[in-house]
């Protein structure tokens, strides 16, 4: 998957052309209150780590990790709003906004009449999605850092972590798109949207939940993005950061593949 | 009236089931994930409560303003902009006053459901300490009325539904973040706290935790059912003057 994929990231001939082409497609759609809706999405994180963290934080007082280090409530949970934050707005591209472009305003339809194919516009859409998403997330870490709630060095490692949790959720959202019949089948994405962001380690330890619901949350995406950002943030990442990742990647190429062999479906009759 | 409200119940009739779905399964989700577990980590609880009795009121109270909000939102907008529904209730004899106030009965028919599941899911958990809990049906109707009628208003009066995620963005959530749901509006710096009291919600949040627990509410219960019938009637009194201009001829 990965030798299909990256050839065509990389290179700006053709395929790559052609999906930047969807991408330029949605810069050029904004309009005026798109965009402060665009820009205000990075206040929405911001305002729960300050409830949350620290307003709640000062209810709970420290934490200990299970490595035994004791941090700040508000650092255990910056991190986990930092995965949630990329998830949602990859999510939000990649399964309302998308499903509408497809489904009513048939977009695609217009799209696929040009050179460019389905997984192109698999591809364009989610280097939109992630564009988006890399911002807020540039600008969360930002904050992060002027809290004092990590490091600079940290902040700057965990920048591509949290490019690649977007990726990720944008490929799965743009595959279980594709399945959706109507707008109704959305209410099923939020609900298991707001499932994983109160059970994925976000707000207290993983280690706290009974042992089956542990073994189900282990093995939930936001959990492994949770995991892999807290430990680069906190410094605590130890080589089950590499297993993050590789479970990241592996969401990312099959939510592509999926993807892009169902639009083919949908779309190419 | 009546025959409007009418109306509205029967194209839930439509889709019921999947709002029963996240109307019983988020409340539950939310006390779970939420209440008890972040509860664990609150050592003595909060003003000598546990945790999570604590904010299962400020939570029903939150649930009520936003489905309120939400039902006044988009669904406002469509039936002016998209799929007009109010221009064809205008052409009816039906008044007005009944197109507003059957929509907004209808507002406060899914708001009400909400805050029934949610105080149903409360006392299964036990977080509920006297009888008195039942007073918050009625205080969830008006705090729902002193949500809906001013999203009425302001739903009619914007051009594009983007102005409704701002009002999510930059009122309902923070609103459900900070006035009190989740930790005391005390601990809040002055000039946020002021904000946090000039929220209707945080009213509503206080009486509702002063009925569930059996406690005195903070600020006096008349002075908070006045403040929310101020929202409540200055909001309808501008959607009514938005609803006449664009329906009206």
């Amino acid at each position: 998957m990965l030798t299909l994929v990256l050839p065509r990231l990389v290179s700006f001939e053709g395929g790559g052309r052609r999906s930047a082409s969807v991408t330029e497609r949605n810069v050029a759609a904004l309009k005026s209150a798109y965009w402060v809706v665009l820009i205000s999405g990075f206040f929405e994180p911001l305002l729960y780590l300050l409830s949350i963290g620290v307003g709640v934080g000062g209810l709970v007082g420290d934490l200990t990790l299970p490595s035994g280090q004791v941090v700040e409530y508000a650092e255990f949970v910056a991190p986990a709003m930092l995965a949630a934050a990329a998830m949602s707005g990859a999510l939000s591209e990649t399964t309302f906004n998308f499903f509408g472009k497809m489904k009513f305003m048939k977009l695609y339809d217009g799209v696929l009449a040009t050179p460019v194919r389905p997984f192109e516009i698999a591809l364009g859409e989610l280097a939109w999605a992630m564009v988006r998403g890399s911002l807020y997330s540039a600008a969360f870490l930002v904050v992060m850092f002027a809290l004092d709630l990590t490091t600079g060095p940290r902040a700057l490692a965990a920048f591509p972590a949290a490019v690649l949790v977007g990726f990720a959720f944008g490929a799965l959202g743009m595959a279980l798109s594709t399945f959706m019949r109507g707008w109704q089948d959305f209410d099923l994405i939020g609900s298991a949207q707001f499932a994983l962001f109160l059970f994925s380690g976000t707000f207290v330890p993983a280690e706290s939940y009974p042992t089956v619901l542990r073994w189900v949350v282990e093995v939930t995406p936001l959990y492994r993005a949770v995991e892999l950002l807290r430990g680069i943030s906190t410094g605590t990442l130890g080589a089950s950061g590499w297993l993050d990742v590789a479970y990241l990647l592996a969401v990312v190429a099959i939510g592509l593949a999926v993807a892009s062999r169902r639009m083919a479906t949908l779309l190419c009759k | 009236m009546t025959a409007v409200f009418e109306f509205w119940l029967v194209t839930y009739k439509r889709v019921w089931r999947g709002s029963a779905l996240s109307t019983f399964v988020l409340p539950v989700l939310t006390v779970l994930g939420f209440g008890l577990g972040v509860g664990e980590y609150v050592d003595g609880g909060v003003e000598g409560v546990p945790y999570l009795d604590w904010i299962v009121p400020g939570l029903i109270a939150s649930t009520v303003m936003q489905v309120a909000i939400f039902e006044s939102t988009w669904p406002v907008l469509s039936n002016f902009n998209w799929v007009r529904t109010y221009e064809g209730q205008a052409a009816t004899p039906v008044r007005l006053d009944d197109i507003l106030g059957g929509n907004l009965l209808y507002v406060l028919f899914r708001a009400l459901t909400g805050a029934v599941a949610f105080l149903l899911v409360a006392a299964v958990f036990g977080a509920l300490h006297t009888w008195w809990a039942l007073a918050v049906l009625p205080v969830s109707l008006l705090l729902a009325l002193a949500f809906a009628a001013p999203t009425f208003a302001y739903s009619s009066s914007v051009s594009s539904d983007s102005y409704l995620a701002l009002l999510f963005r930059f009122a309902v959530i923070p609103m459900s973040l900070f006035a009190g749901v989740f930790f005391p509006v005390e601990s809040l710096p002055v000039g946020l706290r002021w904000l946090a009291y000039a929220s209707p919600l945080w009213h509503g949040v206080d009486i509702s935790r002063a009925a569930t627990l059996g406690v005195p509410a903070e600020w006096s219960v008349p002075g908070h059912l006045l403040y929310l019938a101020l929202w409540a009637g200055g909001g309808y009194a501008i959607a009514r003057i938005r609803f006449k201009k664009r329906l009206v001829v």
